[in-house]
């Protein structure tokens, strides 16, 4: 079965990764662009700004009142386009800045996400790192605020963790500019070198998973898979979240837009 | 829409994917949170070692019981109760203080007057119906709020009021609505306008709607004084001590009839006009922290104290001028006040109030405050506001115009729950941008107020109760 509506000729021959251009970023040949992803309030922006120096350029993403950070950085001759993402506690869209922050790391496919989490609450941030991990596999996870996590005599097990998530982990703590020479490495290695990952999938309650199953070959059968992990695709349908039809019409031109916000009643014209 | 193409392979899957959720009993997208969250507070566990600091288990115990399914709604409760009891205990001395002062004033007014020798209608006008009016909403509005503010207000600095969102989230949730909704409600115990904006914190468009159309169902601070002041009269026991603690259950008690209300408005609406399913948010708890006294009274005084009496004497000044005139214009025997209050009658009765009660609710539109100087002013013949020294004064001329405790009970009912005032209708049409969504929130409320106090009244009436 083929799709029917909509050019998609090209979604399917980029492997649904669409322009960054469509994000208002402009990307220069052999730059490499990597998400900076995080909650709120977890030193993202540290990060941000001491990775990229003064090499950087603020604007909005395209049609939204949200702010758009970008920078670059050089590393080991490479270039890299650092973009960062708004603070979100999840990316299951229910705000626009989660809706930003979903669209760009399944819809740019950046070469690397990194996920910027809090030391001193990992059971409230890995959360989003695990749902990011549900979309992409060139993800880094940083562990940041380090040194607050050491004054609260909080001690992480890094090697277990890495071995867990499947993903490489870097602890930093951006403040004092402690190990962000290793994260620059682990960005290289996953950007340029294509270090595998193997990123941790979480297993769902039985019914759950049964669900996913029935959705997923589904969408295998139309042929939505070469374009859209259907995994995740089948999570969100799960979801209830007319957004992500949405956007996978507005970035890979399948439909109509508008079409899907009124079959499901849910978005109402405000 | 018919406009839907079922070839569309991604829209069929869609709606596949509809089917299915719609057969399994819990939400799935709870569940699929659930997993991620369970899954990451293991992994955690596992990898992270704390050394045991005495802050972080004091937070934590609080914690236990606070948002606990035991004692989560028993406190809440208990907590609403408090705040009530200190408002209407402590409001009620500083009342008269000020009662006495501004009507002392009055006599100063009126001899100013005098000397210079103006015409009656002009004293009547500017003295008897403005500045009376205007000290009677200072007189019962200021003390209550300068109690209930602050309280609410350390409540919410405390870092109480996102675990009252929290704990109440299951059950917006059942009702189809957003958990932050209860914020929103929150805000509406001040100002129903304010809280009709702060439902901007509400991402989805369709359960901002719904919180939009209920927050009325949550009585503002304008509606509070009524509420208060008619609970004082008619709802208090034999045992004097007692009295302000039965008036503060009943409030607490017309509270949770608003708060139900709501429930069943919101699940109503996710039912036929906005269908949906909840989504589910993600709501940080911040560590309980001791409040700074001074920002607590800075922000409850000047930022909503001052705010909300500002807007009351702005809207009751020319009120009063307007029911003076009401009432001193004679068309025949009766004032036009008279004549209003007559025709409303018959349906008013029904409703288990009457015609100048109806009237000065139609009057209280501007501004909900108004409705009990209003109803003074009508119930006299003069026209004019009587003098407000004590409640008791207030309970004889309203039993001596007929009043019940049916008449008492339905009244509060129905300021409760009644339609929205001028200001919160014009933050909702600024909200939705549009009239019709305006006018549900202003039809809703006026059909559920006159349902209630219609059965109210007619099972007190059948069982000869009143």
């Amino acid at each position: 079965m083929e799709l029917k509506i909509g050019d998609h000729t090209e979604a399917l021959s980029n492997k649904g990764r669409v322009g960054f251009e469509n994000f208002g970023i402009n990307v220069a040949k052999d730059q490499f662009v990597i998400a900076l992803a995080g909650n709120p309030n977890v030193g993202k922006s540290t990060v941000f700004n001491s990775l990229t120096g003064l090499h950087q350029h603020t604007g909005n993403w395209p049609g939204k009142t949200v702010d758009n950070a970008q920078g670059t950085f050089t590393y080991r001759g490479k270039q890299f386009l650092l973009v960062d993402l708004p603070g979100t506690y999840s990316i299951l869209a229910h705000s626009v800045e989660e809706e930003i922050a979903r669209d760009f790391i399944c819809f740019g496919q950046p070469d690397v996400t990194v996920v910027v989490l809090d030391a001193t609450s990992l059971e409230r941030n890995l959360n989003l790192a695990l749902q990011i991990m549900e979309i992409t596999s060139r993800i880094v996870v940083c562990v940041n605020l380090m040194d607050e996590a050491r004054k609260k005599r909080i001690t992480i097990d890094f090697p277990t963790l890495e071995k867990e998530l499947g993903v490489p982990v870097v602890a930093t703590a951006a403040r004092n500019g402690e190990g962000l020479d290793k994260l620059q490495q682990a960005i290289f290695k996953i950007a340029v070198e294509k270090q595998p990952t193997e990123p941790k999938q979480i297993v769902y309650s039985d019914e759950v998973e049964k669900i996913i199953r029935i959705l997923q070959g589904k969408i295998e059968e139309v042929g939505m898979a070469e374009i859209i992990n259907p995994r995740w695709l089948a999570l969100r349908l799960l979801d209830s979240d007319p957004t992500f039809v949405e956007s996978i019409g507005r970035y890979l031109n399948l439909y109509k837009r508008n079409q899907m916000i009124h079959a499901k009643g849910e978005r109402v014209a405000l | 829409m018919t406009s839907l193409n079922s070839t569309d392979p991604l829209l069929r899957i869609y709606k596949d994917a509809e089917i299915l959720r719609a057969s399994s009993g819990k939400p799935l997208a709870d569940r699929v949170v659930t997993d991620i969250f369970t899954y990451s507070e293991k992994l955690a566990g596992q990898v992270v070692q704390r050394e045991n600091i005495g802050q972080v288990e004091w937070r934590e115990r609080i914690d236990r019981i606070v948002i606990s399914r035991v004692f989560g709604y028993p406190l809440m409760l208990i907590l609403l109760g408090l705040v009530f009891w200190i408002t209407i205990e402590g409001a009620n001395t500083p009342s008269q203080m000020i009662a006495t002062a501004l009507f002392a004033f009055q006599d100063v007014l009126t001899g100013v007057f005098n000397a210079l020798g103006a015409p009656v209608w002009l004293h009547g006008l500017l003295v008897l119906g403005m500045y009376r009016t205007l000290a009677w909403v200072i007189a019962v509005m200021l003390p209550p709020m300068a109690i209930f503010f602050p309280l609410f207000t350390l409540l919410e600095d405390l870092g109480f009021l996102p675990r009252v969102a929290f704990n109440m989230d299951n059950l917006f949730k059942r009702a189809k609505a957003c958990g932050k909704q209860c914020l929103t409600m929150c805000m509406g115990f001040g100002c129903n306008a304010a809280g009709v904006v702060s439902t901007r914190i509400i991402d989805s468009p369709r359960e901002r709607l719904i919180a939009i159309l209920t927050n009325n169902f949550v009585p503002c601070n304008g509606r509070f004084p009524t509420l208060i002041a008619i609970a004082s009269i008619f709802m208090t026991s034999a045992v004097a001590l007692s009295q302000s603690l039965v008036a503060a259950g009943f409030v607490t008690l017309l509270v949770l009839i608003g708060i139900s209300t709501t429930f069943m408005v919101s699940w109503g609406l996710s039912k036929t006009l906005l269908k949906g399913e909840p989504s589910s948010l993600i709501l940080e708890l911040p560590p309980y922290r001791r409040p700074k006294i001074g920002a607590v009274l800075y922000r409850s005084i000047i930022d909503r104290t001052i705010f909300v009496l500002r807007r009351a004497i702005v809207v009751a000044a020319p009120a009063g001028a307007a029911t003076w005139i009401l009432a001193n214009v004679h068309v025949g025997q009766l004032s036009i006040l008279g004549h209003i209050a007559g025709f409303l009658d018959p349906f008013a009765q029904v409703l288990g109030l009457d015609g100048f009660i109806l009237m000065a609710f139609i009057l209280g539109i501007p501004a909900n405050e108004i409705v009990i100087p209003v109803l003074l002013m009508s119930y006299l013949a003069t026209g004019q506001l009587t003098e407000f020294t004590s409640l008791m004064e207030l309970r004889e001329i309203l039993v001596s115009n007929g009043w019940t405790w049916l008449t008492a009970f339905n009244t509060m009912l129905f300021a409760l729950l009644h339609w929205p005032c001028a200001t919160t209708l014009m933050s909702m049409y600024h909200e939705t941008g549009s009239k019709k969504w305006t006018a549900l929130g202003f039809i809703i409320p006026t059909l559920i107020a006159v349902s209630v106090c219609f059965g109210v009244a007619q099972i007190v009436f059948l069982l000869g109760l009143a």
